[in-house]
């Protein structure tokens, strides 16, 4: 196997994709020529070819509306919004259209596309390169959310969301882009959407995350058992939408404490939602109040204070702490 | 039912005074005094070193991404010298020579691109909004601000800038028709650098020129020649006068060139030759100018030395502000700032919050 950042393995899932199925056509800004300004569509258009490799002009509600076209027609667009920052121009024609046709036309139209987005603080960049709103998303029935958060379940998650009859909207936390490598097998993987996992058993205390949230979450799981002995168990959840409930309530009903972990901010983020959840589904297992450690509810600041306003492994271990002193 | 052409009210131009070699074409040369030809000449080195200024801070990573100017001089402080001080600026991300001349202080640039909130601060004698980096979404605002100066009746016009790319956005076309029908005092400048990132513009529209989309529309368009700041002033002067005048909206296609890279994360070796580079750093606006300039016994070779160490200095001075402005602890709370006029009890909570946490912080690092 070989070891691979998110961003190669991405790219392995497009290219094993595009080679398999030749329904599946990639378009953005820069993905071609230039392969993307992650590169994560490096090398596709010379693979491909310029008609399944669409640089396209610049116009994300024209992207987003002619991938709709195309998925009704039968084809798989896959395309890429150049930052999440950015998206919000197709926002419009995802929530009017993408997530309707199957429902407005009785079935007789479907729309599988994906819309990956780079997403997510943490990379010294500039304004609107750095928000994490997966909740406009989420909240729009008839769309998936997915957000991966290693190489290998990238790339298992995109062929899956890429295969998916619906569509799905893939965020890439660019954190983890580089920040490290896993071993993603060549042979072909998938992973069912709508499934989460646990990331780290633990007994004493169950933290959710998702995203480039996890490796912080993880780091002070490790740093909270040597520091003072506590378990925490990590659940990675991998798909927003639909939620996988079961896991992670189950798990909260095993431990009977929760911290809720991500970036974006507090107020009717995911962590609300997850909070509901526990207190629908396990709510007489509870021994704490659920803690949210979270993005602020401001603008994240430019890059000279964004590491205070985004969870970090100090925050996080203490929002553990207080919840097991409770 | 005659098959016959329609006569559109508007034709289009393309206008080009100094060429290449900075020979004038004399009949279309606009009266402009000395003083401001030396003015505008002044400003287009400055802006030229400070662009190299930054991208040097940039390589030995004292600030964040930017996007540099160069090549773009003349096409944008041609177009906001023909402004007063009661006009607008509605920028993009790429006039910051323009914006210079418009009196944003370069410590405030440097300390927004060093990741500091505070670069943004734009102070209360401007009329300068913000950079706006959402391709494309900022000539609305251009539309609004001359619907307010047509509502109160006021001579002030407003000038707005895009890129060859944003005129693929939507919104690009929604304010340029918005700004036809209500027939407001707005000059739209697309400064046409032939790239947006890795796109050239022939990929951007199959149309001709981007100057005839304005046609579409209804309002007057204009193709000059982006490097030519005389060309530049002439026609930002004429866009300028009839939007005072009550005569309405301008589009103006600059066609310039982007000679160094998109911003500075962009590697442009993989999508464009260095001949093509070279071809327009002939048709370079300062090289041209100063010929001009020369020409006409109004920039000596010892002047344009004199200029250059002026500015240099002047890029240092603003340096060394920013360098001040940065030593010492930051302070993370501030983060909060401009949020709302008034901080709802929530962000108060969360701005607690962060304080406890960034205290405890401190702490822990003292006794380990
Ligand atoms: C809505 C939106 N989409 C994508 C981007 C990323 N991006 C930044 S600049 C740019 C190209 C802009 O090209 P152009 O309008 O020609 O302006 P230039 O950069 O050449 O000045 C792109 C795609 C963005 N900032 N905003
Ligand atoms: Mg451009």
């Amino acid at each position: 196997m070989a070891k691979m950042t998110m961003v190669q393995a991405l790219n392995l899932a497009l290219r094993q994709e595009m080679a398999k199925d030749e329904r599946v056509i990639v378009l953005g800004e820069d993905v071609g020529l230039d392969g993307g300004v992650f590169r994560v569509t490096e090398g596709l258009i010379q693979e491909f070819g310029e008609e399944r490799v669409i640089d396209t002009p610049l116009a994300e509600s024209g992207i987003a509306g002619m991938s709709i076209g195309m998925a009704v027609y039968g084809l798989r667009p896959v395309c890429e919004m150049q930052f999440s920052g950015f998206s919000y121009y197709a926002l419009h024609q995802m929530e009017a259209h993408a997530a309707r046709l199957r429902w407005r036309s009785g079935g007789r139209f479907s729309v599988p596309m994906v819309l990956r987005c780079p997403y997510g603080g943490g990379v010294r960049a500039l304004e609107h390169h750095s928000e994490s709103r997966e909740i406009y998303w989420a909240h729009t029935p008839g769309l998936k959310m997915v957000i991966p958060s290693t190489p290998r379940n990238a790339r298992a998650l995109l062929v899956s969301a890429i295969r998916d009859p619906d569509p799905v909207v893939f965020y890439e936390p660019k954190a983890s882009y580089r920040a490290f490598r896993e071993e993603v097998p060549e042979e072909e993987e998938t992973f069912p959407l709508g499934t989460s996992v646990v990331a780290r058993e633990g007994k004493d205390v169950t933290i959710i995350t998702y995203g480039a949230m996890l490796r912080p979450t993880l780091e002070a799981a490790e740093q909270l058992k040597e520091k003072d002995g506590i378990e925490a168990e990590v659940i990675d959840l991998l798909t927003l939408m639909p939620l996988d409930d079961a896991l992670f309530t189950a798990s909260a009903r095993k431990t009977g404490r929760v911290v809720v972990v991500h970036e974006a901010p507090r107020t009717y983020g995911a962590g609300a939602e997850l909070v509901a959840r526990l207190v629908e589904k396990s709510f007489l297992y509870l021994e704490a109040p659920v803690k949210r450690v979270t993005g602020f509810d401001i603008v994240i600041p430019l890059y000279q204070r964004e590491m205070e306003y985004l969870p970090g492994v100090f925050r996080i271990a203490e929002a553990v702490r207080e919840t097991l002193r409770f | 039912m005659p098959r016959q052409e329609i006569d559109l009210p508007h034709r289009l131009e393309y206008l080009s005074i100094l060429d290449e070699n900075g020979q004038v074409d004399t009949s279309l040369e606009p009266d402009i005094p000395a003083e401001l030809l030396l003015k505008l000449h002044r400003a287009m080195v400055l802006g030229r070193r400070f662009d190299e200024r930054m991208l040097t801070l940039q390589r030995q990573g004292r600030i964040g991404t930017f996007a540099p100017i160069k090549g773009q001089e003349a096409s944008q402080i041609g177009a906001v010298a023909v402004l007063s001080s009661q006009d607008w600026l509605v920028p993009a991300f790429r006039e910051t020579a323009a914006e210079i001349w418009r009196g944003k202080p370069m410590e405030n640039v440097l300390l927004l691109f060093s990741g500091y909130n505070e670069g943004g601060q734009i102070d209360d004698a401007l009329r300068n909004l913000p950079i706006a980096i959402p391709v494309g979404s900022q000539p609305l605002h251009a539309v609004g601000l001359g619907y307010g100066i047509k509502y109160h009746k006021k001579q002030e016009v407003v000038m707005t800038f895009f890129g060859d790319g944003a005129t693929s956005e939507g919104d690009v076309h929604e304010a340029l028709n918005f700004a036809g029908v209500f027939q407001v005092p707005v000059i739209f400048v697309c400064q046409n650098n032939h790239w947006a990132i890795s796109i050239p513009r022939g990929k951007q529209t199959r149309a001709k020129t981007l100057a005839q989309k304005a046609l579409g529309y209804g309002i007057p368009g204009m193709a000059v020649d982006g490097n030519d700041i005389l060309a530049m002033v002439a026609a930002a002067k004429e866009a300028v006068e009839r939007a005072r005048s009550g005569g309405g909206p301008t589009f103006i296609e600059a066609i310039t060139y982007r000679m160094s890279v998109h911003t500075t994360a962009d590697d442009p070796k993989r999508y464009r030759t260095d001949e093509e580079v070279q071809e327009w750093v002939k048709r370079d606006p300062i090289v041209r100018f100063e010929t001009y300039l020369g020409s006409k016994g109004l920039l000596t070779e010892e002047a344009a030395k004199a200029v250059d160490e002026e500015v240099r200095a002047e890029v240092k001075a603003a340096e060394e502000r920013w360098a001040k402005r940065i030593e010492g602890p930051l302070d993370p709370i501030t983060m909060f700032d401009g949020a709302f006029a008034e901080l709802p009890p929530h962000l108060v909570s969360q701005r607690e919050e962060l304080k406890r946490e960034l205290e405890a912080q401190k702490r822990e690092a003292h006794h380990g």
